[in-house]
């Protein structure tokens, strides 16, 4: 494991069908088996890469969570190996698992390695998703570890012939505190054998065994900024991904997409394709097309060569991205949530003293991996194996098994590093295009999207258009809120849906409904007693095989609620003539406590971002003299907010050149209160990401379309933060809000996503500060902000 | 198909492949190196980056047979199993998210450091502003380039 330049062990051992047999007889119980891993006998890349693939005979069972031998196992080697049902999507949170378990099992990190995410090896923890990797999943892991270490302390106290609480336990070895000479370690009591204990819990979440976890006073790997240890293999190129993966009789396909939306395939011309060198086959079933070459280029060249011919539909598929807050605005909604009302909003609106109202405007914004999707299917046996970086590998594996029509049982996921997954990202379709080429085939298929196809028909964040209304009192207290949003995002797309995914919907298949959509309430802990709130989704005219699909996104709809809704709350502190950040203190100073402290942490955190910015009282905008000749103007803006029981502010400062209408962000500060922090420099690390990200689609991200297809399909027609935009400097500072900050109970929340969310508001309140020029439609992309610029000096 | 003659990381290899083939997939499929990776095949995003004569150069739109001179990847720049000082300050800043964009990231600053050892935080931008990651790494991978020009490794510098 010193090695850098050796493949990760985790890796290795997933991808080393010898040891996954291994693994299978060892949790099935067959006989005291050492189990063939050992930290210092690792194969080769070479030999692996020759190994056989996959050729393990399945069936692939679940592995059973309520075991602890799934979980944890002890090497003879003193070292150990955890199994867990989640993945990483390059947050480090492998490395936060890790910290967890040896924490409570009482081992040093570097004596332990950890498996994540393949569905016949790993207790299913259903991947990752909503952030709450640390928070929901990690405490069965806790658990599960706390159990190993008190049943190793029982056996230890056989061994030593001394009661257990006169014994100590340090680096997976058990002593008498008396006589720390005599002593035992875990290798010694059970390495390589199985623990042989039941645990209990309703469901994977709730798993447990009798012993309980450490108070936090008591965590030692906890809170200790380790290292991720996988970003050695990752920056000397050791480490083989989901997209490297190479099998003997391995062939290479490319999609052949629509070429305009609600297209109906007419023709294939094979003859165009037959001469490309390696051209093996072209596969179609409704329209769904592809062409398989036995080389990866032949494939790429094929796909472009091959002529289709295609009907039109009869109708426009959408409105054109220019005209789609138009559309969405007039568009007869799908469904219309209950209104929600507190107060008597008419009624405080009637005594308010000074209205104001504001509309505000997100578009479709991309996924956009860096990294194309793709992923590889092994049909050999009988079997199907994918191996991809879906981060929801265990719904990956049940529906492509369901897609295929085949038993679970025979079909696995192995999950491997890839590109980002902010959500239901197009990883899900190309594990269902590679599982049903191999099926046709008959040999191991890889896929991978391009460019155009990626940024074309990957899901998409829902447009959102909103409009609120706020009172003021004479004094400028905010008296009444309105709030209404409307969401195109009928049709969403869940996760690994085998009459969903894209090829399902190019085959024909449908679900008997469509999926409603949602979007959500601002999430702010604000008292505004009079206040209604109401949403509504919207459709466009094509439902199915459409380019504009909507699926999860980084926070589903956070950043374009708080976008509208913290902007809107600046718009009313400037008119209340009050500092925005002491015009959300009084807000929240005037609310109630909840369970989760949530008004407590919002204090302190916005406290906190204001401290840490060095914020001077002063309302917005800047006040500047009328004779400044100034070009660059500057200014700061605060956004806060929370997810979940996550809370956050930002304060973005910025510098707006007025001739050109660029919009820098020269410097971020974040406060974040996530409760226990496990790695306080991977945390600082997600969280100023997720800022930046937020950061790319306040400034570039925008889905551009005709009524017919997506047009902006690269980097230079979709746009994307790139180094020229990043800050000089960030802040982040981490907060612990809660009322008892020292308590031994406090728990880990998420982190993945709050810090995404306020950026775009804390932007244009930044721009505003700075010019006076509200910005309600985003991205601020240099055009605009000059139209907008302009328009207000005319 | 033709037989073709290149040098990689200090070894001599002859693929037999149409010369056309972008030299990505002749690396990553013949010779089955994984740091240069698919990302555009526009060469639009730097994902597929290797060095050529010391000039970074897109792998995904350079046809194999155009290639002249010594290729070095993301492999090839740790020497005798010792990282090069931009993978240390690399991990030191622990400057990857998912990583997957971050070959384009150490060998665009690669040729940078080489031909401008002590580059400005301006040069720096302007060298790698074609260098793009959608985890959004670039505040780290800046101080990772500054700190392996300074060619100082202090644990916990340089934040």
């Amino acid at each position: 494991m010193s090695n850098p330049l050796q493949l990760p062990p985790e890796l290795e051992d997933a991808l080393n069908g010898l040891n996954q047999a291994s693994r299978r007889s060892f949790l099935a119980g067959s006989g005291a088996l050492a189990i063939s891993l050992s930290l210092g006998a690792l194969p080769s890349a070479k030999a692996l890469a020759q190994a056989p693939s996959a050729a393990a005979a399945g069936p692939y069972p679940d592995p059973d969570f309520l075991e602890l031998d799934t979980w944890i196992v002890i090497h003879a080697n003193n070292t150990a190996t955890f199994y867990v049902g989640k993945t990483d999507g390059g947050q480090g949170t492998g490395t936060a698992f890790r910290q967890m378990m040896c924490d409570e099992l009482d081992i040093a990190y570097d004596k332990t390695r950890l498996i994540m995410g393949c569905t016949d090896i790993t207790p299913d923890q259903g991947g990752s998703g909503g952030s709450d990797g640390v928070e929901t999943d990690g405490r069965p892991m806790r658990r599960v570890a706390a159990e190993a270490r008190r049943v190793l302390l029982e056996l230890g106290g056989q061994h030593l012939a001394t009661p257990v609480e006169m014994l100590a336990v340090a680096n997976a070895t058990i002593s008498l505190k008396s006589n720390p000479a005599r002593k035992v370690t875990y290798a010694e009591l059970i390495g390589g054998k199985r623990f042989n204990i039941a645990l209990s819990g309703r469901n994977v979440d709730f798993t447990t065994g009798q012993a309980a976890i450490k108070p936090v006073g008591d965590l030692r790997v906890i809170g200790h900024s380790h290292k991720r240890y996988d970003i050695p293999p990752k920056v000397d190129g050791s480490l083989r991904w989901a997209v490297d993966v190479k099998l003997p009789r391995m062939v290479h396909a490319r999609n052949v997409r629509p070429p305009f939306a609600g297209a109906k395939l007419q023709r294939i011309d094979e003859t165009t394709v037959r001469d490309v060198p390696g051209f093996i086959r072209v596969v179609s079933r409704g329209n769904y097309v592809a062409v398989i070459c036995e080389r990866e280029e032949q494939a790429i060249r094929a796909a472009r060569q091959l002529k289709t011919e295609w009907q039109r539909p009869d109708a426009a598929a959408f409105p054109a991205s220019s005209e789609l807050f138009d559309y969405m605005r007039r568009a007869t909604p799908t469904s219309t949530s209950e209104p929600r009302i507190e107060g008597d909003p008419d009624a405080a609106f009637k005594g308010a003293k000074h209205v104001i109202e504001a509309e505000f405007e997100v578009p479709f914004q991309g996924h956009s991996s860096i990294g194309p999707a793709h992923a590889l299917a092994d049909p050999s046996d009988g079997q199907m194996t994918i191996y991809s970086n879906d981060m929801k590998s265990y719904s990956h594996r049940t529906g492509i098994a369901k897609f295929l029509g085949m038993p679970r049982e025979k079909v696995r996921v192995i999950y491997m590093d890839g590109p980002q997954v902010y959500g239901r990202t197009a990883a899900d379709d190309a594990g269902f295009e590679a599982a049903f080429l191999a099926k046709e085939l008959g040999r191991p298929v890889r896929v991978q999207w391009m460019r155009d196809e990626e940024a074309g028909w990957d899901t998409k964040g829902p447009a959102h258009v909103f409009k609120l209304r706020g009172g003021l009192d004479e004094r400028g207290k905010l008296v009444a809120l309105e709030y209404d949003a409307c969401a195109a995002d009928y049709n969403h797309l869940w996760y690994n849906e085998p009459d969903t995914v894209l090829i399902a919907q190019l085959m024909g298949r449908r679900p008997a409904q469509p999926a409603k959509g949602s979007t959500e309430a601002p999430t702010a802990m604000y008292a505004i007693a009079n206040r209604r709130t109401t949403s509504r989704i919207v459709g466009l005219p094509l439902i199915w095989e459409t380019p504009l699909r909507t699926g999860n996104l980084r926070d589903p709809n956070g950043p374009q609620v708080t976008f509208a809704f913290e902007s809107f709350i600046d718009e009313l502190a400037a008119a209340a003539r009050a500092d925005p950040i002491q015009f959300r203190l009084d807000l929240l100073e005037q609310a109630k406590e909840d369970d989760m402290f949530r008004k407590s942490r919002s204090l302190a955190v916005v406290r906190a971002a204001a401290k840490a910015y060095g914020w001077d009282t002063r309302p917005s905008p800047k006040p500047r003299p009328a004779t400044s000749l100034d070009k660059v103007l500057t200014g700061r803006g605060v956004a806060y907010t929370y997810r979940n029981k996550t809370i956050v502010a930002v304060i973005a400062e910025v510098e707006v050149n007025l001739e050109t209408g660029r919009v820098w962000a020269k410097r971020l500060v974040c406060a974040h209160d996530c409760g226990l922090v496990i790695n306080p420099e991977g945390l600082r690390y997600t969280v100023e990401c997720g800022m930046l990200h937020g950061l790319s689609r306040a400034l570039w991200e925008e889905v551009q379309f005709d009524t017919e297809k997506v047009t902006s399909v690269n980097w230079a027609s979709y746009p994307s933060l790139r180094h020229s935009d990043t800050p000089e400097t960030i802040d982040v500072v981490l907060v612990n809000g809660d009322p008892n900050p020292g308590r031994p109970d406090l728990a880990p929340y998420g982190a993945g996503e709050c810090s995404h969310k306020p950026l775009i508001a804390a932007v244009a309140n930044a721009v505003y500060d700075a010019t006076g020029v509200r910005l309600r439609r985003a991205p601020f992309r240099s055009e605009r902000v000059l139209a907008a610029l302009q328009a207000q000096s005319t | 198909m033709s037989i073709v003659k290149l040098h990689v990381n200090g070894a001599s290899h002859e693929v037999d492949v149409d010369p056309s083939t972008p030299l990505l997939y002749v690396l990553r499929n013949d010779l089955d190196l994984r740091g240069p990776r698919f990302g555009c095949g526009l060469g639009q995003c730097s994902v597929c980056t290797v060095i050529i004569g010391g000039t970074a150069v897109r792998s995904c739109i350079t046809p194999v047979s155009a290639v002249r001179g010594e290729v070095t990847t993301l492999e090839g720049l740790s020497k005798n199993g010792k990282l090069h000082p931009l993978q240390e300050a690399w991990i030191e800043e622990q400057a990857a998210q998912c990583g997957y964009c971050q070959n384009g990231q150490i060998m665009t600053a690669k040729a940078l450091l080489d031909r401008n050892p002590h580059p400005s935080d301006a040069e720096i931008r302007e060298a790698m502003d074609g260098a793009l990651c959608r985890c959004m790494t670039f505040y780290r991978v800046q101080a990772a380039i500054r700190r392996a020009a300074r060619g100082t490794m202090t644990p916990g510098e340089g934040k």
